[in-house]
């Protein structure tokens, strides 16, 4: 096997597929080799799907399926439902359920020729920012096997930067596909909410919560951003209306005449200074190849956390109720002489972690009587007028920008016991979950201390094409997608 | 939960508490609340039947099944 | 714990009642309210169910359209604003036969509103306002095993078929029903039963009681009489059928009715009704009162049914109940008393059916009122479910017009019928039951004045009054069997 068919682009896989230069199963086959030799290090993947994934390339490979990302492997996250291949949501009580169904993205892939290499890692229910909350144990980042490759999609994050995968399915409710990109030099899009079905996504807050591409480049990141979204009638918040232009918008590239707002909350105390350095750094090439550039001012930004951790715990806590150890999943203290009741406790306290415990009290908390106005009811408020700050800076600007995360990637257990501090590398990717506009984190060069850092474009609803021109024009004068050249320690 | 794993959450919960109650401090009182992200309304399907799941694959993933249904524990009688 | 009752009628001679009544309706749409399963009755468990109404980890669900315009063409016929824009909540409790732990229903937005019913008890019209009705989605059924048969006390497990989750559920709730009285029972059964027929009417449920397609709450409180404040309620769940509303009302009354003449205070709490004794035993306590932590459902987008489409809705809807009623008992010749006491007894429609049958109206209204619906209470069933169709209830009516039976002997043959013994005239052949002859008669007048000299004396001085023993001995004799107008002639000719 050719070891360098892991280190080609989405699209160069694709292109020597279609030439005939080589087979789809020998993709599969080079990339389950790779997985089969790292993934015991960066833990990226929980299940792979030998024989799945090969049963697909034979497909490509026979023509039975074709398009521009036929043939190419995929690195799943585990919070997206799969028929008859393991799906636990990073979760000991789903651990063995195999489900009896397909989300509709995965159907999707399927009939673009995709080649799922397996699922992989993630905080617990997409509950965190580095999956150390994954009742799996934590991936490693590639860039350095100490720190966090972010989360809770870390692992297809890791897989993506690991040469594993050149492409990954994330989901992202308050970051948690693009701050993964962003410590780990990848690209990743939040489409707009709506615009990509969440049918098969577990569901952590489902007002939020939006599965979408990463990738190595922005064109890639684009062309899986087109299979997967688009409406769906089994998803009532799915938007009908026609996907954004975004493998155009990732070929042209062209920002001249653009209006790029820089948002004034999200600097100063807390930024690490490598990250404002490179960010500041990106601004001004967006500035040279003709955008125009400003600074904006989100005055309710600064409330985005605290509404956030009120809304998706609330939604969460009603979501995550439904495993009660009834109908499926894991069952715990079923000896015969304990209640129903008394074996959902058993089996929710010994099936969820910490942090899901920690978020579904929360959750209950702001939901009950007499809280839920100053807490569950105010959040919502906020959220409209978080909303009501996209819309009044999409009048004058084009795009927000803002770093993806305060910080580049953390050190695994640096911050797994205070909660608070982890809950702050959400802190720029949120407002845009809130809004349910699209938003991207393309790679904007390294910071100080050798790691990536990551630049977040942010869109108004179904601009998603404006992420991949921003990202695209960013990645051509920087060169951020050879950025991942430099990974040589796996 | 153990009681000592309670008591940590307990401080968490407190500390987490204060930060999310900041959106208290935020004047909203005319503002509406946003429960969907994007504004769509009347999303329905017409009431023709779809293929679901056999039993066979409903109960496959069951704890435990009895005379094709799912068996749980007692439920507590409310008597 | 014995119960003690005061007498219903002295209860509330002292007590006014306050009825609230919340109706569950299944709907009949082809398929559930959020996913594309059927809804038919009856199916093998777990075989009418899909990834949605089963709960599965990133399912979603997708309202049926049907679903949305039976409810608003429900609220139409009760005369309820329709929302202009509402949503759906999650009402949020842990139950093994509720696949998400929690029920899409509808909380502070239903689709409709404000409306009313009027029903007519013992020639008084009542006004039952409509305070909601909303759509919610029902919940699995669960077979509770080893313990007494199908109780959920002293059972050692349960097994759960979710074929009836996600079925379509409007629930129907009125505002407290007060000025009732002395009708209070009345005036809840005659609500269900006017409700089943609007329901029926339009062609939205099946309204089958006995299948569960149309389940009642009773709210039920006292308060002394002329007083303002409402008295603590209590809400008997799960009341399935008219009489056992009625039922339901009476034993709440008579019970709280004790309570409170005891000094002692009603606890407010669920309460299950028996249909064995007709009597409620205590259900969870509603003071402390279950936390749903409702909030908007964000899995389904809001409802905001166009005016159009509700104009349309309501350009369809039938006549209502009450302006068919007054065609059918213009045209048999029924007066308003009748008609009330039909529906009331549930069987104006049988009643028609017969008369359709050949049967005149008189004889069916008859039948069904003077002695049907007499024998189904005896036998502790709903009028509709005795073992008698219309046909034989016309045949026997026909048989009684042409002197073939005896009105005794036609009650003996419909018993036997109800019984199960066979069809109307198989029945009177292995009997044997005919009218007796002239010359049977004869004999038999002849042996029952011979056998009391006295009152023949007495009927040959031309004392009518006296005739009665001889008839009554008469038809003792015959078993029934005589014409008692033609008994009457020959004891009058022969004692003289």
């Amino acid at each position: 096997m050719t070891p360098e068919l892991t280190r080609l682009t989405a699209v160069e896989t694709a292109a020597k597929i279609a030439a005939r230069e080589v087979t789809a199963v020998e993709v599969a086959q080079a990339h389950l080799d790779r997985i089969a030799e790292v993934n015991g290090t960066l833990n990226a993947f929980l299940h792979i799907d030998t024989d799945g994934a090969l049963t697909q390339a034979k497909r490509v490979d026979a023509g039975e399926v074709e398009g521009p990302l036929a043939g190419v492997p995929l690195a799943l996250k585990d919070v997206i439902v799969t028929r008859n291949v393991p799906t636990t949501a990073g979760s000991k009580i789903l651990e063995g359920w195999i489900p009896p169904y397909d989300a509709t993205i995965v159907e999707r892939m399927r009939d673009a020729g995709i080649v799922v290499l397996g699922k992989t890692n993630m905080d617990e229910f997409a509950m965190g920012s580095s999956t150390e909350h994954s009742a799996y144990g934590a991936a490693h980042n590639p860039w350095d096997l100490e720190r966090t490759p972010g989360g809770s999609g870390g692992g297809s994050s890791a897989a993506v930067a690991g040469f594993l995968a050149p492409l990954g399915i994330g989901t992202d409710t308050g970051g948690s596909i693009r701050q993964p990109a962003a410590v780990t030099g990848t690209v990743g899009t939040k489409p707009t909410y709506g615009g990509v079905s969440r049918y098969g996504l577990i569901a952590f807050s489902s007002s939020l919560d939006q599965a979408g591409p990463c990738a190595r480049t922005v064109l890639d990141a684009a062309l899986l951003h087109a299979v997967i979204a688009g409406h769906d009638p089994r998803d009532s918040t799915s938007i009908d209306a026609d996907v954004p232009p975004v493998v155009d918008a990732a070929r042209d590239g062209d920002v001249s005449g653009m209006r790029v707002g820089v948002v004034k909350e999200f600097a100063g105390e807390g930024y690490q200074d490598g990250v404002t350095v490179r960010f500041e750094e990106a601004v001004a090439t967006l500035a040279g190849l003709g955008a125009d550039v400003v600074e904006v001012s989100c005055p309710h930004f600064d409330y985005a956390l605290a509404a956030y951790y009120l809304i998706a715990p609330s939604e969460a806590s009603s979501n995550l109720a439904r495993y009660d150890a009834m109908r499926y999943g894991l069952r715990v203290g079923d000896d015969g002489d304990a209640s129903a009741e008394e074996v959902m406790a058993a089996t929710r306290a010994a099936g969820f972690g910490a942090e899901v415990k920690r978020r579904i009290m929360l959750g209950t908390y702001a939901l009950s009587a007499g809280y839920y106005d100053a807490y569950y009811g105010q959040a919502q408020k906020v959220r409209t007028l978080i909303t009501r700050d996209f819309e009044n800076a999409f009048t004058t600007v084009d795009v927000l920008v803002s770093p993806t995360t305060p910080t580049t990637a953390f050190k695994l257990g640096e911050r797994v016991d205070d909660p608070l501090a982890m809950y702050l590398a959400d802190l720029c990717t949120i407002p845009s979950n809130l809004y349910g506009g699209p938003a991207m984190s393309v790679p904007c060069g390294l910071s100080d201390d050798g790691l990536p850092v990551g630049f977040q474009v942010m869109a108004p609803v179904l601009a998603d094409d404006r992420l991949y021109r921003v990202g695209a024009a960013l990645e051509r004068a920087t060169g951020s997608d050879r950025l991942l050249e430099q990974v040589t320690n796996l | 939960m153990s009681d000592s794993e309670l008591d940590a959450m307990a401080g968490q919960l407190d500390v987490i508490l204060s930060a999310v109650g900041r959106v208290q401090q935020v004047a909203a009182a005319d503002i509406p609340p946003t429960s969907h992200a994007v504004p769509l309304t009347n999303v329905f399907r017409p009431d023709t039947a779809a293929a679901g799941l056999s039993a066979e694959e409903a109960l496959a993933a069951a704890p435990a099944a009895e005379q094709d249904r799912f068996r749980v524990p007692r439920i507590l009688d409310d008597e | 714990m014995t119960t003690t009752l005061g007498a219903y009628d002295d209860v509330l001679d002292r007590y006014a009642p306050v009825l609230g009544l919340e109706t569950h309706v299944e709907l009949g749409t082809a398929t559930k309210l959020f996913c594309g399963c059927s809804t038919a009755f009856g199916a093998p468990p777990n075989t009418q169910v899909c990834p949605t109404c089963l709960g599965l980890p990133g399912s979603l669900p997708v309202t049926n359209e049907a679903a949305i315009e039976f409810t608003v063409k429900i609220g139409l016929a009760l005369h309820c604003e329709i929302a202009t824009w509402c949503r759906f909540a999650r009402k949020n409790y842990f139950y093994p036969d509720m696949p998400k732990d929690y029920q899409v229903s509808q909380y502070d937005e239903p689709l409709c509103t404000d409306g009313y019913l009027d029903v007519v008890v013992g020639g008084e019209a009542f006004r039952v306002e409509i305070e909601r009705v909303h759509l919610e989605e029902d919940t699995g059924k669960s077979l509770h095993v080893g313990g007494a048969t199908g109780r959920i006390h002293g059972a050692t497990h349960s097994l759960v078929d979710y074929n009836r989750a996600g079925i379509p559920l409007v629930e129907i709730v009125t505002r407290p029903v007060q000025g009732t009285g002395h009708k209070a029972a009345e005036v809840a059964r005659a609500y269900v039963t006017e409700l089943r027929d609007v329901l029926r009417d339009l062609g939205v449920s099946d309204v089958r009681m006995e299948q569960g397609s149309l389940r009642c709450d009773v709210n039920l409180s006292l308060m002394p009489a002329g007083a303002t404040q409402l008295g603590t309620r209590t809400e008997t769940k799960n009341v399935n059928s008219l009489r056992s509303v009625e039922r339901a009302v009476r034993h709440e009354v008579e019970r709280q009715g004790a309570r409170l003449d005891a000094g002692e205070r009603v606890v407010q709490e669920t309460r299950h009704f028996h249909e064995d004794s007709g009597t409620t035993s205590p259900g969870r306590s509603k003071e402390e009162a279950q936390d749903y932590r409702y909030f908007p459902e964000p899995d389904l987008v809001p409802l905001a049914p166009a005016r159009e489409l509700v104009e349309g809705l309501r350009a369809t809807l039938p006549e209502p109940p009450s302006v068919r009623r007054a065609a059918f008992a213009e045209v048999n010749g029924f007066t308003a008393i009748d008609l009330e006491q039909m529906v009331n007894a549930g069987v104006l429609d049988l009643v028609g059916e017969t008369i359709a049958a050949g049967a005149s109206p008189t004889k069916s209204k008859g039948w069904w009122l003077g002695y049907l619906v007499g024998r189904a209470n005896e036998l502790d069933v709903e009028v509709s479910e005795l073992a008698i169709t219309v046909a034989q209830v016309a045949r026997i009516s026909e048989l009684e017009d042409s002197g073939e039976l005896t009105n005794k002997l036609a009650r003996q043959v419909a018993d036997a019928v109800i019984a199960g013994e066979g069809d109307v005239d198989a029945v009177i052949e292995s009997h044997g039951w005919k009218v007796a002859g002239e010359d049977e008669l004869i004999v038999a007048v002849d042996a029952a004045l011979a056998a009391q000299p006295d009152i023949a004396a007495k009927i040959r001085d031309g004392n009518q009054g006296a005739v009665g023993p001889i008839v009554g001995a008469v038809m003792k004799a015959t078993g029934g069997a005589a014409d008692a107008t033609r008994a009457r002639e020959l004891i009058l000719e022969r004692a003289s």
